[in-house]
């Protein structure tokens, strides 16, 4: 049997320990040791399943970022509810798919893509090519590709990749 | 009866929070009606899913917060695991609805990318 190298990432720690206080609603100086100990065992278990280690380079980079996407569901969900609402002429749009080649391959930098794409309304992940170097959208409202490319790789591509690579 | 009194300073955020959560939602799941392919079906309710949902809960922590006088924050965990989660049945859909395509393509008359 082969043996995977265990090691506890530290942030997933710190994330857990945060998830159980948030369940508890409580900052109590014994719910920190016990949130502590679970976030550390239930850590080493999860190596076992998620031996692909990562690390979170740029924490000032993934704070923008957030931003940036909250800023951009608003955004996109008054255009979308535009669509919805619009009659006539102003109702004509172009669905399409959208292939975007891409140079992210760490797999939680793809989950949080995958995570970004989906709570955007206006664009749905519509699969990522075995080789991992092409990625495909369906988008609500195509209309110039190439600026749809260019707009995806410099506000969500390039900030994970700095965050993750 | 129980009675509670909800401070102005309260009441006036979650009650605009509350309409503009359920509008959006309300806009989200009437381009369910009015989208004519189930790709661009797949669109409008997202906004229900994201800012309708995230209206709904930051009301509901104002709310919790101003009745019991102590921060209530179980809202920040919902929004988590929502974002978290709702890729695996966006993804899920999504591909069925191209593997129908490709495989049978005048079932939804539409052909895959």
């Amino acid at each position: 049997m082969k043996r995977v190298a265990r090691s506890v990432s530290p942030f997933l720690v710190l994330a857990l320990t945060a998830v159980w206080l948030l369940l508890n609603q409580t900052l109590d100086l014994a719910q920190i040791a016990l949130g502590a100990v679970l976030a550390v065992g239930l850590a080493w278990s999860a190596s076992a399943l998620r031996p692909v280690q990562t690390r979170l380079r740029r924490l000032d980079v993934a704070l923008a970022l957030t931003m940036v996407v909250l800023a951009d569901i608003v955004s996109s969900s008054v255009a979308v509810g535009r669509l919805v609402l619009a009659w006539g002429h102003a109702r004509e749009f172009r669905p399409g798919f959208l292939t975007i080649p891409i140079e992210l391959r760490n797999p939680y930098g793809l989950a949080a893509l995958a995570v970004i794409v989906t709570s955007t309304p206006g664009t749905v992940w519509a699969g990522l090519s075995p080789a991992g170097d092409a990625l495909t959208l369906h988008v609500l409202d195509l209309k110039d590709e190439d600026e749809w490319i260019r707009h995806f790789k410099q506000r969500y591509e390039r900030p994970l990749t700095r965050i993750f690579q | 009866m129980i009675t509670w009194t909800l401070p102005v300073w309260a009441a006036l955020p979650v009650t605009l929070l509350l309409v503009c959560g359920g509008t959006f939602s309300l806009i989200g799941a009437l381009g369910l009606l009015r989208m004519k392919t189930f790709y661009a079906r797949m669109h409008p309710p997202t906004m229900g899913a994201t800012l309708g949902v995230g209206c709904v809960l930051i009301a509901s922590m104002l709310l919790s917060t101003a009745i019991l006088h102590h921060p209530v924050t179980h809202e920040l965990l919902i929004m988590l695991f929502m974002a978290l989660t709702s890729p695996i049945s966006a993804m899920t859909l999504m591909r069925a609805a191209m593997h129908r395509a490709r495989t049978t393509p005048s079932s939804s008359g539409y052909t895959g990318p």
